[in-house]
């Protein structure tokens, strides 16, 4: 039988960390399912639990000049209601989950369990997300793009927690988060998008977009977005073909029991159509 | 064998087992608390519903350790409360009851709502409603029970 250890606070966890490997769980509304078993019975974890939900020291919002931190403990409901929190990410947490689930799940769960339908990442990746990972020795930080490398796969090291989310502070014209789904909060996502962008003197300073659950990861493209930064709003729609033919082979989306291939790369580029037509100068 | 401790129903109790259980299974089992319901037992029904700190959280996900130390009340405890009679009495008027199932859930989602916004409008109601499904689809009642209940305990919650 696997051992589950409870940790009341971050060196107690890290400590932990470095003397042996663990499944880290915080909320555990992922992980309870993905380990169930029969009524009654024990959750079937393959290896020890670390239970990190109860280390106040990461429950909280912070702001700086440049940035919002969030602490990997700090629960949905939590961003939900701050007002330090952009709106766009708080209208993810209100689809991603219902209040049940809200009351204990963390943003950093929803990362390290690195589901390609994870909602909350979508708009994370669009934020140009980064996480702050410590182990008992070292402190490091990675751009969330970079720490999840496929699905259900993350670069975080045996002896390693995420503490904190780092999102830059940004001022887009108008951004916002779309989930294709069954039910308001609680359903999985048929496919989720997220976009933004900014317009000064009727020109694209900025321009962002991300799709989720159509390919292993979110599918964000610099490169696809810098070839129409700096163009005029009218250019730009004008150029709406090729903006989705370099969107198009980025897109590959999977047969499942929630939706399919066809369905979900239609819906995206309708979405990244609709997005880009509504366009507004400013 | 650990040791977990927490306020169940007013009382402080000692679970001695692992702390790798549901806390779903820890009320039935140890403390045959049945209220709480294994519906889906996925987080999607709402049916095993109870207050952690007077917040509403599934206890069919809810691992054990994570209410170490913590206050956890189910429908046992909340019945012995002014704010259940109101509740129960809106729920039976309005016909917000059929065959029962979800209605503990339905109950607890309830007060966790009243609790945080005593006077919710027809949405909120139905955001707070969410994660609680009713297989009898008797939505429409259950929303009325809420808006009575709200309205008869006015400066209760």
């Amino acid at each position: 039988m696997v051992d589950g250890l409870i940790a009341k606070s971050l060196n107690e966890a890290l400590e932990a960390l470095d003397n042996k490997e663990y499944q880290i769980v915080a909320g555990g509304t992922d992980m309870l399912i993905q380990n169930r078993s029969h009524s009654g019975m024990n959750i079937d974890y393959k290896k020890d639990v670390l239970y990190i939900n109860l280390i106040d020291e990461l429950d909280f919002i912070k702001v700086d000049e440049k940035n919002l931190y969030i602490g990997a403990n700090t629960r949905l409901e939590t961003i939900l209601e701050s007002k330090l929190v952009p709106q766009i990410l708080r209208d993810v947490v209100i689809e991603m989950a219902s209040p049940g689930i809200r009351h204990t799940a963390t943003l950093a769960g929803n990362i390290g369990n690195a589901s390609p339908a994870g909602d909350s990442l979508v708009v994370l990746y669009l934020l140009d997300c980064e996480l702050e990972i410590k182990s008992l020795t070292k402190t490091r930080k990675v751009l969330l793009k970079d720490f999840i490398t496929g699905v259900r796969k993350i670069a975080l090291n045996k002896n390693e927690l995420i503490t904190k989310l780092i999102i830059p502070k940004i001022n887009l014209t108008d951004c916002y988060f779309h989930k294709v789904g069954p039910r308001l909060s609680d359903a999985i996502s048929k496919l989720s998008f997220a976009c933004g962008y900014s317009v000064e003197n009727s020109i694209i300073k900025d321009l962002r977009v991300a799709f989720g659950a159509v390919y292993v990861t979110v599918v964000r493209s610099r490169e696809v977005e810098g070839k129409f930064i700096g163009q005029s709003v009218n250019d730009l729609k004008a150029n709406l073909d090729d903006i989705i033919n370099a969107y198009e082979p980025l897109i590959k989306p999977i047969d499942d029991q929630r939706s399919n291939r066809v369905y979900r790369k239609n819906v995206a580029i309708n979405l990244l159509r609709e997005f880009i037509e509504n366009i507004k100068e400013d | 064998m650990p040791k977990i401790e927490f306020k169940l129903n007013d009382k402080l109790v000692t679970v001695h087992s692992t702390a790798n259980r549901r806390l779903l299974d820890v009320l039935r089992e140890d403390f045959n608390l049945t209220g709480p319901k294994e519906g889906c037992g996925e987080g999607e029904c709402g049916a095993c519903a109870v207050l952690l700190n007077h917040k509403i959280v599934n206890s069919c996900c809810t691992p054990l350790a994570n209410v170490d130390g913590q206050e956890i009340v189910t429908i046992e405890g909340f019945s012995k409360t002014k704010r259940y009679q109101i509740i129960k009495d809106a729920f039976a008027e309005m016909g917000g009851v059929q065959c029962g199932f979800c209605t503990p859930g339905m109950v607890i989602a309830t007060e966790s709502l009243l609790n945080k916004n005593p006077h919710p409008n027809d949405e909120e109601i139905r955001i707070a409603l969410s994660g609680n499904l009713c297989r009898c689809t008797g939505y429409n009642m259950i929303i009325k029970s809420i808006q009575k209940a709200a309205k008869d305990g006015d400066g209760i919650w």
